[in-house]
């Protein structure tokens, strides 16, 4: 993982602008932690997104049922109690901002990121797993009575080919 | 006079959004359709009077930035003023959109009066 207070500034500047802006709610971060467990919770719902280029890894957002339909409430301006088309759209659309908004300030110092569509899993007990042993950087957060997380995942990318580059930081002619 | 809009993204939540924050924010809206996609937005204008797009970038089947091409391209649309809501900070994309003839872009996540700023000069 890079520098993390890097990207848990990254993380919670574009959570608070999601969450100020489209719901009209103010969001407390928490004290991040690290882990190597896999993103999700045993419970709820989990949007995640992919992210590729210089740097590889995955950002999720996750809460439980009751949270995701209070924030879906909120951004819809209508009542939901439980998960259904609207409330799985909402969390896929809430991450992919926030999401969005951290891809926005990490490139500036990570290089460019493509993003991947959005994915959101909603069960009871399920299990996530990623391949590898990379630390997970973990930013709660609280909304009222509401809390969630946000987890991420960043590697530099080995995968890519190895050209060289002049002191601009520009390719240079072969 | 009411401004007829065809508000297009893949997410509904984000078109029922903006829906509503047209409606807050004092913009004399009229009908307001909507479409999950490019192929969609262009059905529906063939059938709908629209005096208003406003279109995300990321999109299925075709995205925001082909819907534009296809709009600016035709003679019965170009005049139709398109705004460009996206995700991306990427300014390439956003650069192509204005080149293309967007009328302007606003970037998720946003406020009812970034849209009404965005809107106010156009009507």
């Amino acid at each position: 993982m890079m520098e993390q207070k890097l990207v848990v500034d990254a993380l919670r500047s574009a959570t608070e602008g999601v969450f100020t802006m489209m719901l009209g709610m103010e969001v407390e971060s928490g004290t991040p932690c690290t882990d190597t467990d896999d993103p999700g919770p045993s419970n709820g719902i989990i949007g995640v997104i992919g992210l590729a280029g210089g740097w590889v890894g995955t950002v999720s957002f996750s809460c439980s049922a009751s949270v995701a339909c209070h924030i879906t409430s909120r951004m819809l301006n209508a009542k939901f109690t439980e998960i259904g088309e609207d409330v799985l759209d909402a969390v896929s659309e809430i991450t992919n901002m926030i999401v969005g908004g951290f891809k926005t300030e990490a490139e500036t110092y990570l290089g460019p990121l493509g993003l991947s569509i959005p994915t959101v899993v909603y069960g009871l007990n399920f299990s996530a797993r990623t391949v590898g042993k990379e630390q997970w950087v973990v930013v709660p957060f609280t909304c009222g009575d509401d809390k969630f997380e946000i987890k991420i995942c960043l590697t530099r990318n080995r995968g890519l080919p190895r050209f060289p580059v002049n002191a601009a930081g520009h390719l240079a002619a072969r | 006079m009411a401004v007829d809009v065809l508000i297009v993204d893949d997410s509904a939540a984000i078109r029922k959004i903006l829906q509503r924050m047209l409606g807050q924010s004092g913009f004399p809206l009229g009908k307001v359709l909507e479409a999950g996609d490019g192929v969609e937005a262009l059905e529906k204008m063939k059938s709908h009077s629209v005096n208003l797009v406003l279109s995300d970038i990321n999109m299925p089947n075709m995205d925001g930035i082909q819907l534009l091409s296809e709009l600016k391209a035709s003679a019965d649309y170009r005049h139709v003023p398109v705004i460009m809501i996206t995700t991306e900070g990427g300014e390439a994309k956003v650069m192509e959109a204005v080149q293309l003839g967007a009328a302007g872009y606003v970037r998720k996540p946003f406020t009812a009066d970034q849209i009404k700023e965005k809107l106010s000069g156009l009507f």
